[in-house]
C-alpha cells in the first residue's frame, strides 16, 4: 500500500465516526467564559494603569519635598564668616 | 465611546455565532477523535472545544484577518498536549473510549494524526506548533497510520466470529 493510500484509509476512518451534532449550549457557555476573560483582562489593564499614575504621583511628589538635585549643605567645611 | 463599545459587543456576538455555527461540528468532531471518547458520550471533547472557542471569543477584536478556525485548532492542539500528559494513564481517568476509531494510539499520536490527516495541517507547521522536528512528526504519523491500519485489518474478523456463537 503506497502512502497516499494508507493516508487515505485513516481519513476514511477518522470521518466515519462523525456525528456533527453540537450540543446548543456549548455556544452559549463559549460567550460567557469569553466574556469573563475579557472583563477580567479589562479589569486589569485599569488596575495596572491605575498603579503607573499612581507611582507617577508619588514620584512626583517625592521629587518635589526632597529635591534630590539641590546639592546637599556641606558639613565638612566651616562656614566661612566674619573677614 | 460607550455607544461605539456596545456596536462593536454586538457585531462580536454576531460573527462569533455564525463562526461557531458554522465551525464547532468539524471541531467538536476533531476534539472528540483527540479524547478518544465515544461519539455521543465526550465530555472531555466538549470543555476542550468551549474552552477554546471562548479564548477565541476573548481574543476576536484583535484578530486583524487571521483565521478564528485556525487560531481555535492551535489553542485546542497545544491546550490538549498539555493536558494530555496528567490525564495520561492515571488510575480510572479517562481510558480510551472502545467506540473511538483512535482508542489503540497514545495521546501524542492522535494529536499528531488529526491535525495532519483530518485537520490538513502541514507537517512544519505541525512540527512549529508541538516544538518537534519535522521527521519526528513524520515518524510518529507514519506510526500511527501503521498501528491503526493494522489494527483496523487484523481484529475485524474476531467480532464477526464472536457474533456468531449462540446465546
Amino acid at each position: 500500500m503506497s502512502g497516499n493510500d494508507r493516508d487515505a484509509a485513516v481519513r476514511r476512518l477518522l470521518e466515519e465516526a462523525s456525528t456533527r451534532s453540537v450540543p446548543p449550549e456549548l455556544h452559549a457557555e463559549a460567550v460567557r467564559r469569553g466574556g469573563r476573560m475579557l472583563r477580567r483582562r479589562t479589569v486589569a489593564r485599569r488596575l495596572l494603569w491605575l498603579l503607573m499614575f499612581a507611582a507617577a504621583v508619588a514620584f512626583t511628589v517625592w521629587a518635589l519635598t526632597a529635591r534630590p538635585w539641590v546639592e546637599p549643605p556641606s558639613d565638612t567645611t566651616p562656614p566661612l564668616t566674619g573677614w | 465611546m460607550r455607544e461605539r463599545q456596545a456596536s462593536q459587543a454586538t457585531r462580536r456576538a454576531r460573527e462569533f455565532e455564525a463562526f461557531v455555527a458554522g465551525a464547532a461540528g468539524r471541531l467538536l468532531h476533531a476534539a472528540t477523535l483527540l479524547t478518544a471518547e465515544a461519539p455521543d458520550d465526550n465530555p472531555r471533547a466538549r470543555r476542550l472545544l468551549t474552552l477554546s472557542l471562548a479564548h477565541t471569543y476573548a481574543c476576536w477584536d484583535r484578530l486583524r484577518g487571521e483565521d478564528p478556525y485556525d487560531l481555535t485548532r492551535q489553542y485546542l492542539a497545544t491546550r490538549f498536549a498539555r493536558g494530555a500528559w496528567h490525564h495520561y494513564g492515571g488510575p480510572g481517568r479517562s481510558r480510551p473510549h472502545p467506540a473511538s476509531p483512535l482508542a489503540p494510539l497514545s495521546p501524542q499520536e492522535r494529536l499528531i494524526l488529526v491535525l495532519m490527516l483530518h485537520e490538513g495541517v502541514a507537517e512544519e507547521q505541525t512540527a512549529a506548533l508541538l516544538g518537534l522536528s519535522p521527521e519526528r512528526v513524520r515518524a510518529i504519523c507514519h506510526r500511527a497510520t501503521t498501528t491503526l491500519l493494522h489494527r483496523a485489518r487484523g481484529p475485524a474478523p474476531a467480532v464477526r466470529a464472536a457474533k456468531t456463537v449462540p446465546s
